[in-house]
């Protein structure tokens, strides 16, 4: 089965959650990729409703360039909402 | 009436045995998910079955007793469950004339007087739509995919449809039962199976066979050669160790 395609597998576990990545299939075509993740990644209960993504069709960041993709955030604390003080007379937020 | 719920508890037990054989065997590690998948719903709803069964014959018979300690020609599945597995193009031919005969079959059955039956079509039906669904995927799929896989899938006609007639025929038992109000009547699913089969098979590019001969006797207990060796293997535990228990 060496020429069938790989399909990536996401998984929404409840409405108003996001579907996730739950790993990945062999499958001659959408509709049996569809069928197939479902045998396979929700025999426990894991969700109500699925995508299958060609993997072909991602285009993934290059392990290569994490130091220049990732690392320039690292300084940054000020993006965290953590870094700031929130003066009493605020009150609750 | 317990004689009419063996029949269909037959039907599944056999039917998911046959595709438990597939485990580990497979062609490709999603279908070796998804036969046993279909192979536990099958053998989820014999369970039902046959401990309503158990109790409305009220010989203390359980499902182990039912299952495990009766002989071939206490069986009275259909022949089409009990044809060997083949090649993938029969069992999933198999399980598409099987599936497609079973969908109308429990969504009709919800409507039983036998509360137990209609709990029991309410589960099933869902998980014979699946089935349907699944099977006839790759029904069309290999009828209509290269030169072998067209010519296995007309070899799995050859080899199976004789054994379709027998879906829809009632024995004096299930007869019986129907009268009651108990399960539909199977000559009643003809149009839906009829509808559902010429679909796939236009998809797939295969003839319908015309006025093909029907084997039957499964519910007679009169059986191919196949069953007995598969009880003997599906039966050998529960022999060599009786009411030994996880």
């Amino acid at each position: 089965m060496t020429e069938t395609p790989l399909w990536e597998v996401f998984i929404r576990p409840r409405n108003g959650l996001a579907h996730k990545h739950v790993g990945s299939l062999h499958a001659a075509d959408s509709r049996l990729a569809l069928q197939a993740a479902r045998d396979v990644y929700t025999r426990r209960g894991e969700g109500n409703s699925i995508w299958v993504v060609p993997s072909a069709a991602i285009t993934a960041s290059d392990p290569d360039h994490a130091d220049e993709m990732f690392d320039p955030t690292g300084d940054k604390v000020y993006r965290h909402p953590t870094f700031y003080e929130i003066p009493e007379d605020v009150g609750h937020m | 009436m317990h004689a009419a719920l063996l029949e269909i508890a037959d039907d599944c037990l056999v039917l998911g045995h046959r595709l438990s054989e597939w485990c580990g065997h497979a062609p490709m590690l999603e279908e070796d998910l998804a036969l046993p998948n279909m192979a536990l719903d099958l053998i989820g709803t014999a369970r039902v079955l046959y401990d309503h069964a158990g109790t409305l014959e009220g010989q203390g018979r359980g499902e182990n007793d039912l299952a495990y300690f009766r002989g071939e020609r206490d069986f009275v599945n259909c022949l089409l469950v009990e044809r060997p597995n083949g090649d993938f193009a029969q069992t999933m031919l198999r399980q598409l004339y099987f599936a497609a005969f079973m969908e109308p079959y429990w969504r009709a059955a919800m409507d039983s007087t036998d509360p137990v039956v209609a709990g029991a079509a309410g589960k099933a039906v869902k998980e014979v739509a699946y089935h349907v669904r699944h099977a006839g995927e790759w029904v069309i799929r290999l009828g209509d995919g290269t030169e072998e896989s067209a010519r296995r899938m007309r070899r799995a006609v050859d080899a199976l449809h004789r054994y379709t007639g027998e879906l829809f025929e009632s024995s004096p038992a299930a007869a019986a039962a129907e009268a009651a109000g108990m399960l539909p009547k199977r000559a009643e699913m003809r149009g839906d199976w009829d509808r559902v089969i010429g679909m796939v098979f236009a998809e797939a590019g295969l003839d319908l066979p015309q006025d093909a001969y029907m084997q039957t006797g499964g519910r007679q207990g009169i059986h191919s050669e196949g069953l007995g060796h598969m009880l003997a293997d599906m039966q050998s535990v529960a022999r060599a160790h009786p009411g030994a228990v996880w």
